[in-house]
């Protein structure tokens, strides 16, 4: 056995201590599971064992299924009876085996368990938690789009009531072990150092090695006949609506299964849930939750499109070229990553100003619990104000977040470059404004960066890590690790107009808009595009930004494009909005949106007489189509044009910087999801009815011929 | 076609629906039983005449399960040979079950039976039997299930009825039920509902409130925004993508009273007429039943009612009355206009949002009324509609001979 070990002392008593050598955290593995069962078999059957308890040598108890492996079979590449057994086998031979086999087991947790090392605890007949705020339990499967499928949906409601487990099960809510214990959970919380010893005594104690639930006298949850019962039925599926949009299968699946699975024996329950867990592993929605936002955000964090051959670097001070809300926001989680920070304005009071903010934000963590007083005051130290660029001559690197216009940033440029030290590299944080043009201040364009932060930088975890044409591979990986050092995750974005966020988040609020001048009801714009899985609609969304930004941005392209500008498809949209209807947005109490003083906004009452609403409406999906094939399409042509090196940068990216629905794994998973020959030809339907932007371009037309899929 | 005709009816009053309610000490068992005999008395009926007494019960569990009318008509002391049985179809309940009584009659299956219906709202709570379309979860997610009051304030939000809309048709409604209780149009098929000893604990409806204002009503809190914001407002906008928000205008004020009671209607054919002596009040002339969207639940009358007059060659101009549940304001709002009727027409005697809506029983109950109005006015026709959970709705003309 290699992922475990079983010693057995004096008093008959089984340790089993997982290992797993090849990984840095225990995971359900098909090789861990067959070595496992066998050692179920053998505490089963060997008459000198009284009972067994189960450990971990690594920090962690175990942390669940191992993703990248159920990536494998995710989406349909196993067939549901396959997805069927799949699961039935941790449930049934190891789970089911252990928990009926006669000899009592305790989990003994060490460290975190989740998903799969938790449903593993659930199947012991005691559980005992290391006295740790790290040592989460919990079952977040729901957060992939699957459920615990060895159990989980079924021991945890019979254990700790059907209430309770409600938020561990469809929010995959992890809980530390007082709370645990106080929902029953666990069954004790100890010091590491009794951890061992309180399993022992109890397992000391022959314990009944029956459930619960397998006992004779045993009375289920009553199904319908149990008023409370009926309470959580008619209610959770509407919260459930409300928080998923009816686009994530898996709560709904939970739910029933702990509807169904609580009326049945317990064998006959875990058929239920295994058939549940083949029906959301055999969707598309699971795989490409685990594809984007496990698998490829783990790679990029790991820093995936690291140019190798380069020594790993970090970034010990870091210069932050103007105190607005973007040039703070940097300053504050570079100190957080415990890296000494220059933050620079006009003037110090200036520069003061944004390490304010900063002081605030602190603070509110402090207030709530979040951080220590001292770990706050350890941040703020690390920023260091000043309006004299000669305080620059340390920094490794410059992130530069003044205003957005070539004439300033190329001064300050000029400026913080005769400050820096010769090997430094500065980052521009512009959101729009091509890298290539603004390195022409540069007098060392090699180690001119695009670092676009995400507003506020303090929650958003990406950073499009966009390359020049004259960009270096060592400036590029140099500034991956400087990525990796805040902890965010970098996509790499080659040089364009918008880059990729920017561009392709733009077709979204352009066709939303649009919309209104194609005489869609305005309130089916703003709900078809939430029923999609956007956060919020175009129109309010535009709104909080004001429609003048979107038409600043179109004025700027069109005089750099000159003649090759084409118009964006809500161009007179916004024009009418601004200059015609002057209802530039919600910092001016009027856009798409009247904003009442005191109450809520509602959409302005004027805009159907703007904008003529058409007799016939189309369909929510239709639209919803319209928001995401645009995307899509858009996410496409960067790849196509070299803007994008990978697909998962463009999935991985869209989830991150703009909130586009997770369910569909990305703008280009969401291609895969629907087909791309699928995709094409509706595409080119679309194009008819709404224009050229939906055509296809030969190079996407010559994947769906090919089938050509992006993964 | 035989003829099924009406021979009589008569109902309880109304009790509050709540624990102080004078009916609550009444269980629901003994509230049929005094209808069953009330009819059985007025009409020195020969029960064993009667071939089956068909209840309406929206909540069938509990003490009002297991075939609430067969036990009824036991405990009337009706002949063993009458059969009994139970009806469900939501608020419709009793309107179905005088259909079903009148249908037996009119294939010629049976001479004689009763349609009727009770609820005990206080003793048994509305929700109590759940079922799948609501709680299990699988259903109620992929069916859009939302709550009948997320319904009305989805119709008032589309038809555009106004707080002040609403609660005008509520004030409107008080004014017409204590109006024709002081002119006593209701008193003769109200019987007065005994105790054990003999006593009367009710006599009149004890829902109403005659002093309703405008001003009043309007200080209500709407009741459904909590609900609506725990999810099922985002269900409605999913049927309803055209919305923006929905308006939560409705309120205890203008909603349907939770109250007590039981009703039932004697149908027979005209043999059965001359075997008891007495003269047909009424004739069944035809009735439906359909489904329609169930998210918003509430909005069958309208199409029920143009399906079955389609089906009669009839228009509406042809109806003399009409009887529509007041589930909520908005339904009858919604139906007085869609179908461009007079309201005066439209529940002459006010309804169940000034006295309230025994769930199984109210169909019987407004059934009679129009028919006494018809007799009162000395008018022909009456239409008597119900909206019903999930979308259904019940309709049927009744016609004096």
């Amino acid at each position: 056995m290699q992922t475990l070990t079983v010693e057995v002392d004096a008093a008959g008593i089984a340790l089993v201590t997982f290992d797993d050598p090849t990984k840095p955290m225990n995971v359900v593995s098909p090789q861990w599971m067959d070595e496992f069962i066998a050692a179920i078999e053998q505490i089963a059957t060997d008459p000198r064992i009284v009972g067994a308890i189960l450990t971990s040598s690594k920090p962690a108890f175990m942390a669940g299924a191992d993703l990248k492996y159920i990536l494998g079979l995710a989406g349909g590449k196993i067939s549901s009876a396959e997805a069927y057994k799949f699961s039935q086998k941790p449930s049934v031979a190891m789970h089911r085996r252990l928990e009926t086999c006669g000899k009592p087991f305790v989990a003994a947790i060490n460290g975190l368990a989740l998903g799969g090392g938790y449903e593993l605890a659930l199947a012991c007949h005691y559980r005992v938690i290391v006295d740790d705020a790290k040592a989460v339990v919990g079952l977040p499967e729901v957060t992939v789009g699957l459920l615990p499928g060895s159990g989980g949906t079924q021991r945890l409601p019979r254990m700790i009531g059907v209430e309770q487990s409600l938020a561990v099960l469809l929010e995959g809510k992890k809980v530390a072990p007082a709370e645990a214990l106080k929902l029953c959970m666990v069954d004790a919380v100890v010091p590491a150092t009794a951890l061992l010893d309180t399993a022992r005594q109890w397992l000391l104690k022959s314990p009944d090695p029956v459930r619960a639930w397998d006992k004779k006298s045993y009375r289920g949850g009553g199904g319908l006949l149990n008023p409370a019962i009926v309470q959580v039925m008619t209610f959770q599926p509407a919260i459930i609506a409300a928080r998923t949009q009816y686009n994530y299968p898996a709560p709904i699946a939970i739910l029933d299964c702990i509807f169904e699975g609580t009326l049945l024996p317990f064998d006959k329950a875990l058929k239920v849930e295994s058939k549940y867990f083949a029906h959301l592993l055999c969707g598309s929605v699971a795989r490409n939750l685990i594809r984007t936002t496990f698998v490829n955000k783990g790679e990029a964090m790991k820093l995936a499109r690291r140019p190798q051959g380069v020594p790993k670097s970090a970034v010990k001070t870091l210069g932050v070229l103007g105190a607005g809300m973007m040039g703070s926001g940097v300053a504050h989680v570079a100190a957080a990553a415990g890296i000494a920070v220059v933050l620079l304005d006009s003037s110090a009071e200036l520069a003061e100003k944004g390490k304010a903010a900063t002081v605030k934000l602190l603070a509110k963590a402090v207030e709530r619990g979040q951080k220590t007083r001292a770990a706050a005051d350890e941040i703020l130290a690390r920023i260091r104000t000043t309006a004299d660029y000669a305080d620059l001559s340390s920094c490794d690197l410059v992130v530069e977040a003044v205003f957005e216009d070539p004439a300033v940033k190329a001064g300050v440029t000029d400026k913080a470059e005769a400050a820096m030290p010769q090997g430094g590299i500065f980052a521009s944080n512009t959101s729009t404004l091509p890298i290539t043009g603004l390195a022409k201040a540069s007098s060392r364009p090699t180690q001119f960066i695009g670092l676009h932060f995400f507003s506020p930088v303090e929650r958003m975890p990406l950073v499009e890590v966009i390359v020049g044409a004259d960009t270096s591979k060592a400036t590029l990986a140099k500034s991956l690790d400087f990525v990796a050092q805040l902890k965010m995750t970098p996509i790499l974005v080659n040089d364009s107009r918008g880059f990729y966020t920017s561009r392709v988040f733009q077709t979204f609020i352009h066709e939303g808009m649009r919309m209104l001048e194609d005489g869609v009801a305005p309130a089916l714009i703003e709900n078809a595009a939430k029923f999609a899985g956007f956060p919020v609609g175009p129109l309010a969304l535009v709104d909080e930004v004001t429609v003048e930004l979107p038409w600043k941005i179109t004025g700027e392209t069109a005089a750099a494009l000159g003649a090759q500008f084409v118009k964006p498809c809500a161009y007179d949209v916004m024009r009418r909005m601004v200059e015609e209807l002057q209802r530039p947005g919600k910092q001016y109490g009027k856009g798409f949106y009247d904003y009442p003083e005191g109450g809520v906004k509602r959409l302005w009452s004027g805009l159907s007489q703007a904008f003529p609403v058409a007799a016939a409406q189309p369909s929510v999906d239709e639209i919803k189509k319209r928001f995401l094939y645009i995307q899509a399409l858009e996410t496409a042509r960067c790849l196509e044009e070299g803007v994008l090196t990978h697909p998962a940068d463009g999935d991985v990216g869209s989830l991150l910087a703009w909130g586009f629905p997770s369910w569909t794994g990305g703008t280009l998973s969401l291609i895969d999801s629907v087909g791309v020959g699928a995709f094409v030809a509706d595409c080119t339907r679309m194009a008819s009815l709404y224009g050229a932007r939906f055509s296809p371009s030969a190079w996407l037309a010559g994947r769906a011929e090919r089938g050509d899929a992006f993964y | 076609m035989t003829d099924a005709f009406i021979y009589d009816h008569v109902r309880t009053p109304r009790g509050r629906g709540r624990p102080d309610g004078s009916l609550h000490e009444i269980s629901s068992v003994r509230l049929a039983q005094q209808v069953l005999a009330a009819l059985a008395e007025r009409n020195a009926l020969d029960t064993a005449l009667i071939d089956d007494v068909i209840m309406g019960c929206a909540q069938p569990v509990g003490e009002q399960g297991g075939n609430i009318a067969r036990a009824a008509a036991l405990l009337a002391g009706y002949a063993e040979s009458v059969a009994g049985q139970q009806v469900h179809r939501f608020c419709a309940s009793a309107l179905e079950a005088v259909n079903a009584a009148a249908a037996q009659i009119m294939t010629g299956q049976h001479d004689a039976a009763i349609g009727g219906g009770v609820e005990s709202m206080s003793r048994t709570a509305m929700g109590a039997d759940s079922g799948a379309w609501s709680a299990d979860p699988w259903v109620a997610y992929h069916n859009y299930f939302a709550p009948q009051g997320i319904g009305a304030d989805l119709i008032a939000t589309l038809d555009g009825f106004s707080r002040a809309d609403v609660d005008g048709f509520a004030v409107e409604s008080q004014r017409r039920a204590a109006h024709a209780w002081q002119n006593h149009h209701f008193d003769k098929s109200v019987v007065p509902v005994r105790d054990v000893a003999g006593d009367v604990v009710l006599d009149r409806d004890e829902f109403m409130r005659p002093d309703t204002t405008l001003e009043g009503l309007g200080k209500l809190q709407p009741s459904f925004v909590a609900m609506g914001q725990g999810g099922f407002d985002t269900v409605a906008l999913h049927k309803y993508p055209q919305i923006e928000a929905i308006n939560h205008v409705h309120t205890g004020g203008n909603s349907s009273g939770i109250v007590d009671g039981s009703a039932g209607v004697l149908l027979g054919n005209r043999e059965f007429g001359l075997k008891i002596g007495k003269k047909p009040r009424g004739r069944i002339k035809a009735f439906v039943s359909m489904g329609s969207e169930p998210t918003i639940m509430l909005s069958a009358p309208v199409p029920t009612t143009q399906k079955l007059l389609k089906r009669c060659g009839m228009q509406t101009k042809d109806i003399d009355l009409f009887e529509i549940n007041e589930a909520f304001a908005a339904v009858v709002l919604r139906y007085i206009r869609a179908l461009d009727l007079d309201p005066g027409k439209v529940n002459a005697n006010g309804g169940a949002i000034a006295m309230g809506h025994p769930l199984g029983a109210t169909g019987a109950i407004i059934l009679g009324t129009a028919l006494d109005e018809l007799e009162r006015r000395d008018l022909n026709c009456a239409l008597i509609t119900l909206c019903a959970g999930n979308g259904l709705g019940t309709a049927t003309i009744i016609e004096r001979v």
